[in-house]
């Protein structure tokens, strides 16, 4: 069940997000897995500025305006053969770097748990 | 008496040759300076007082037909005859500061081993108000920019002159900001310095990211996005909020400190006050 409205409405009002963070909609692409997937879900919160807002950093397929702060995600499986590891980065990526600018969205729960294992699934496509 | 001569021989000799106990402010901005310099070898020093702009060629061609006709040139107007215009007691805004208020902008934030703590140019000036019977201004934007990017204006191409005396006080509200600027915070985790020294002419989408050194020089700034003025106050209150912090109050002694520290790094830039700036 998605529950994003509700989830967004909410995001919006406790957090007074400004600036170039949150400045232009998101945009996703048409093309690629069927709407509703998991990987279509974790593609839709890895987008969206107040959720993952992924490409403030990183460029990835699909994605517009991306930032290059950090890598582009690219080959995911070649580079991250362990997919417990991609999690781990994604959830806390202070861990392999402690001064790394890449929020730690689990540890700081700006991502629910579930929210992350999608955007796993989404990265792990690419 | 000969121990005390000892022990100021002592010092003495302390303050020729520093010794790299704990770094200084001097090494701090030596090692500042550098950390940008060497990442943008083809930006000369005083060009980074222009920002973003000093590293985004792309966007600075249209930066620099915007300053041709400043949207900001009202704000000195109104500021210059707020500055002017005589308190209900017959006094004015001269009469607090040195130099008449003119071109004294350089020597902003410092601090007053008296009170014991960092003076802003804004705090002084609504200080001024309140020894003369009037309400203090509002602070992030309005008629207090209007007065600063006045005294600003009158500022311009002096150099960023900011002070640490040899006081532990001043050394703590140094180090106070420092703290501010290296610290990570907020939801997302990142500092200052995050953003703008380690990533510094980086996108963070669409958005470069402008270098830290010469941040300080052409505060207060109009922003297209503000519609208006604003003080550097306002600024870091956004910057927070971006990380998804809560801002501390303009004028704090946070963000003082913070001031104090990120406007020493700049030592020695022209100013170049009011900006203009997206
Ligand atoms: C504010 C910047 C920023 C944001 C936002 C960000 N990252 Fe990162 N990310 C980085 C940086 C920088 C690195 C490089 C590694 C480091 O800094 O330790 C990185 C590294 C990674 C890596 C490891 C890449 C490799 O091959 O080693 C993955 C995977 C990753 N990020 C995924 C994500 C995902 C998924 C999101 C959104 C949910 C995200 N990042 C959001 C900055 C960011
Ligand atoms: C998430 C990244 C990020 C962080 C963290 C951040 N800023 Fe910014 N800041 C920006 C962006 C984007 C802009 C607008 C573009 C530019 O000029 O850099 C900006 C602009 C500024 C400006 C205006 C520059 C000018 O020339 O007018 C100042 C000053 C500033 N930031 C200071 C700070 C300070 C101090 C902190 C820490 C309290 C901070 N920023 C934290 C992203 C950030």
């Amino acid at each position: 069940m998605r529950k994003l409205p509700g989830i967004l409405t909410t995001a919006s009002s406790v957090l007074v997000l400004s600036g170039s963070l949150t400045l232009l909609p998101v945009t996703t692409s048409t093309a690629g897995p069927a709407a509703g997937s998991v990987i279509e879900q974790g593609k839709a919160i890895a987008f969206d500025r107040k959720k993952g807002n992924c490409l403030a950093c990183h460029a990835i397929e699909g994605g517009k305006l991306a930032g290059n702060i950090g890598p582009p995600l690219v080959a995911m499986k070649a580079r991250f053969p362990d997919k417990a590891k991609l999690r781990a980065q994604i959830w806390d990526a202070t861990k392999a770097n402690p001064n790394t600018i890449m929020p730690p969205f689990g540890r700081h729960k700006i991502l629910s748990e579930s929210e992350i294992d999608k955007v796993v699934e989404f990265i792990y496509s690419l | 008496m000969k121990r005390l001569l000892t022990i100021a021989a002592t010092l003495g000799l302390l303050t020729v040759s520093p010794v790299a106990v704990q770094a200084s402010p001097q090494q701090d901005l030596k090692a500042f300076r550098a950390y940008f310099t060497k990442r943008f070898p083809d930006v000369p020093l005083q060009d980074f007082a222009n920002g973003v702009y000093a590293v985004d060629k792309a966007s600075r061609e249209q930066w620099e037909s915007i300053e041709e006709f400043p949207p900001y040139e009202l704000n000195i107007e109104k500021g210059k005859k707020l500055f002017n215009t005589p308190f209900k007691n017959g006094k004015t805004y001269a009469s607090c500061f040195p130099n008449g208020g003119i071109g004294i902008k350089q020597n902003y934030p410092y601090f007053d081993t008296a009170s014991g703590q960092v003076k802003t140019l804004e705090l002084e000036i609504n200080e001024c108000r309140k020894k003369n019977g009037e309400k203090p201004l509002k602070w992030k934007k309005g008629a207090i920019a209007d007065i600063s990017a006045y005294m600003a204006y009158t500022s311009r191409g002096k150099k960023t002159n900011v002070v640490i005396p040899d006081d532990p006080a001043a050394m703590a509200a140094y180090e106070s900001g420092k703290q501010h600027f290296y610290a990570k915070r907020g939801q997302l985790n990142m500092s200052c310095a995050d953003c703008h020294q380690y990533n510094a002419g980086n996108r963070v989408r669409a958005d470069i990211l402008s270098p830290a050194l010469g941040h300080t020089t052409h505060f207060p700034v109009y922003r297209s996005k503000w519609g208006g003025l604003g003080t550097i106050h306002r600024r870091y209150g956004g910057c927070n909020k971006q990380v998804r912090f809560k801002p501390f109050k303009a004028q704090s002694e946070e963000y003082r400190n913070l001031e104090y520290f990120h406007t020493y790094m700049s030592n020695g830039l022209k100013l170049n006050g009011p900006g203009a700036r997206k």
